[in-house]
């Protein structure tokens, strides 16, 4: 079996805030737009002082998955989770538990939207900001 | 359009009765797009005839079109309005965030009307209006410390667009701009005081929708096919790796570069002022507008010790392009880098249009050396080809106006010549000042014939560089700027950035519609451009533009251009033959309803 894999942010400081990765995660579903992105890219205090990209790190042990009331949110193998459509109810805790504000909302259908690790996004950075990698044991 | 796409829904805003409504408007975007076409309809329908700019009559019109969120390098927002600067139409483009920001937010164009009795500010976001107070925001004295502001009071991060004037706007310097999203601008033709005359400071738009696509695996099949070719052209290169300031050597090897008033068309110190120069010694960030692979936005680190206090250094972040170079820096003669970067981002605090600004600045310097103006008029300051720190003090004046002739010189170049002479060297085009190309004949023709006046309407100056060596004929001139500006307003309401107009052919174009569930083929398209071009010109004509009264500055035939001196009976006759080929067409028009 492949080894987990997860999305890095190798270099933040080439960020130049085009938001191609924004738009890729919501592509995914084949739409425009960014309602169901699960990366994120903002200025930190104008753009000037460069940029942020938030998205899951995938951690050892998701806080996110600890607060889900419905177990909707499974760890996964390498870190991170899976979100659990079914079971979701839609009360956003775990938008609240990560730090890095990397569990989005989908306000279309009140659902979290957490990253898939999937690298799609990463295809269409054209600054090798963000890379998908195996997961170190 | 497709059904579920929200880009037909207009969003009015009244800011007399601080009212909102949203109306579908399916109609105008299925004849015209979006972007262009759909904001001069809206403009059109809106505007009363021959309304005052500054009054609340006047309305100004944001549009977006069907590529922007769908397509990469679809990241521009088209504004209309009628121009303070020259009482005709007023046509601007910006990046940044914005067009995503409005798309997204579920719009296709923003009308707003009336005007504040107090400083507002106007938050969008999905179905909610808010107006809110701006009157500890009004006087403020720099654009960054009212985004500052914005940023952290409002919500959306990541996801919005602040669009805000600075005190040029609110005191109605009439070539006032819109500065969004921090280094990008509503630049031309007067926006800043148009909000300024609605006591409107700032527009937050936050949108992160999403736009339903008919045929999935075909929209990323095109989307592919656009990204890779934006990634491989070296055409896009160019603007990603100098940026437009690329420009400025090649076009001063060429005897191109407008420098001192256009006395000259090249610049001794123009490797001072090169992308090349700026890259190597100043070059502190590069950016991009929103779903654009690009980065051509420069920015400058200006690092600056403090005269009183040892090891104190301001490092202030400056955007430079090709045009405000040019019109802060060779126009102005100014050779000193650091000069020009303080001067640009003066521009910047105060929202000011560069080119407009730098172009009022030369014709201030030449009429003082010849006397026309005196130091009785600039209070004291003595503008003088290089030195950037009266050129600074100018600025400052002429956004505060404490006399009649900065008062003046606040309303234009064209209207201070008029008022003090000097109309041979006052470098406007339909009221508008000239852009930096002395490329040759298609250049000025285009400044003058396009509907906003502008090096983007037609490219003249691309005509010109292919040209050189070349004997031009009239008529070839005449349709390609016709042609050129044609197939732009398609672009324009798309909203396709003209950088990418390379990318974007008539074929691509409409291979992208098609994933959207709309078939238009290439004749479709070259025939709404067409429609577009000459509604915008039919506007133009209705408040008062007319073809007979466009002027050439004699100085444009003083200083030789690469295609050698301009002849005046040359430019005359291309002129008529561009009018009457445009009133021809606009009878076939017109009786076409």
């Amino acid at each position: 079996m492949a080894k987990p894999r997860r999305l890095s942010v190798v270099d933040v400081d080439l960020c130049v805030g085009c938001m191609m990765c924004v738009f890729a995660c919501s592509r995914r579903f084949g739409d425009g737009g960014v309602a169901r992105s699960a990366i994120k890219v903002a200025s930190i205090g104008g753009i000037e002082r460069g940029f942020t990209v938030i998205v899951c790190r995938a951690c050892p042990d998701p806080p996110c998955a600890s607060v889900c009331p419905t177990d909707a949110l499974n760890r996964r193998d390498g870190g991170g989770v899976v979100l659990n459509h079914r079971k979701c109810i839609g009360c956003g805790n775990c938008v609240k538990a990560c730090p890095y504000g990397a569990v989005m909302w989908d306000e279309e259908a009140n659902k979290p939207i957490v990253c898939m690790y999937c690298g799609y996004c990463a295809q269409y950075c054209p600054y090798g900001v963000i890379e998908i990698e195996e997961v170190k044991n | 359009m497709p059904v579920k796409d929200p880009l037909s829904r207009v969003l009015y805003i009244d800011l007399t009765l601080k009212r909102f409504w949203v109306e579908d408007r399916r109609d105008l975007f299925d004849k015209y797009l979006g972007g262009t076409g759909v904001a001069v309809s809206l403009l059109r329908e809106e505007l009363p005839r021959g309304a005052d700019p500054l009054s609340p009559d006047n309305v100004v019109v944001f549009s977006v079109g069907p590529f922007n969120g769908v397509y990469p390098m679809a990241s521009k927002t088209v504004a209309v309005f009628k121009s303070p600067l020259n009482s005709n139409l007023g046509e601007s483009h910006a990046g940044g965030r914005s067009s995503v920001a409005i798309r997204l937010a579920g719009y296709g164009a923003i009308v707003i009307k009336g005007a504040s009795d107090a400083p507002v500010w106007v938050s969008i976001q999905d179905n909610r209006v808010q107006f809110r107070d701006a009157r500890a925001l009004w006087g403020v004295r720099s654009t960054h410390t009212v985004g500052r502001v914005l940023r952290e009071v409002e919500g959306g991060h990541g996801f919005r667009s602040i669009m805000r004037i600075g005190r040029a706007g609110e005191k109605m310097v009439r070539y006032a701009c819109v500065v969004v999203d921090t280094f990008r601008h509503f630049g031309r033709l007067g926006l800043g005081a148009v909000f300024g005359s609605k006591k409107l400071k700032a527009l937050v738009v936050i949108g992160k929708h999403s736009i339903p696509v008919v045929d999935k695996p075909a929209y990323r099949r095109v989307y592919d096919k656009i990204f890779k070719s934006i990634m491989e052209t070296p055409a896009t290169r160019k603007y990603h790796e100098l940026g437009t300031s690329e420009n400025v050597l090649p076009l001063n090897a060429l005897g191109a570069l407008p420098t001192m008033n256009l006395k000259q068309a090249r610049f001794n110190c123009a490797e001072e002022i090169s992308g090349e120069h700026l890259a190597a010694k100043f070059l502190g960030r590069r950016v991009s507008c929103a779903h654009c692979p690009v980065a051509c936005i420069h920015l400058a680190a200006l690092r600056e010790p403090y005269d009183r206090e040892p090891y104190f250094y301001k490092t202030t972040f400056v955007p430079y392009d090709y045009e405000p170079i040019y019109s802060l820096g060779s126009m102005l003669g100014v050779c000193s880098t650091t000069g020009l970067l303080k001067l640009l981002d003066k521009v910047e605090a105060l929202g000011l249009d560069a080119m407009s600004t730098g172009v009022a600045l030369a014709w201030t310097t030449e009429a003082f050396e010849r006397g026309l103006i005196t130091e009785n008029d600039t209070m004291g300051v003595k503008p003088t080809w290089g030195d950037y720190e009266n050129y600074l003090k100018i600025i400052e004046l002429l956004v505060d106006q404490p006399n009649e002739f900065y008062a003046t010189l606040a309303r234009g170049t064209e209207y201070a010549a008029k008022v003090y002479g000097g109309e041979d060297f006052a470098l406007t085009y339909g009221g508008n000042e000239m852009p930096g190309y002395h490329t040759g004949p298609a250049a000025h023709l285009g400044f003058a014939t396009g509907a906003r006046h502008s090096h983007l309407d037609s490219a003249g100056y691309s005509y010109d560089q292919k040209t050189v060596g070349k004997t031009i004929k009239v008529e070839d001139m005449v349709d390609y700027l016709i042609n050129e500006e044609r197939w732009r307003q398609v672009l324009t309401s798309l909203v396709i950035c003209l950088f990418a107009r390379g990318i974007y052919t008539p074929q691509v174009v409409v291979e992208g519609f098609r994933p959207l569930g709309v078939e238009l083929s290439e004749s479709d398209l070259l025939r709404i451009g067409r429609e577009i071009h000459l509604l915008k010109l039919k506007f133009k004509l209705d408040e008062g533009f007319n073809f007979s009264q466009l002027r050439f500055p004699k100085r444009i035939f003083e200083t030789s251009t690469p295609h050698g001196r301009l002849d005046p009976s040359f430019m005359d006759t291309a002129l008529k033959l561009y009018q009457s080929k445009i009133e021809e067409d606009l009878q076939k028009f017109s009786s076409a309803g």
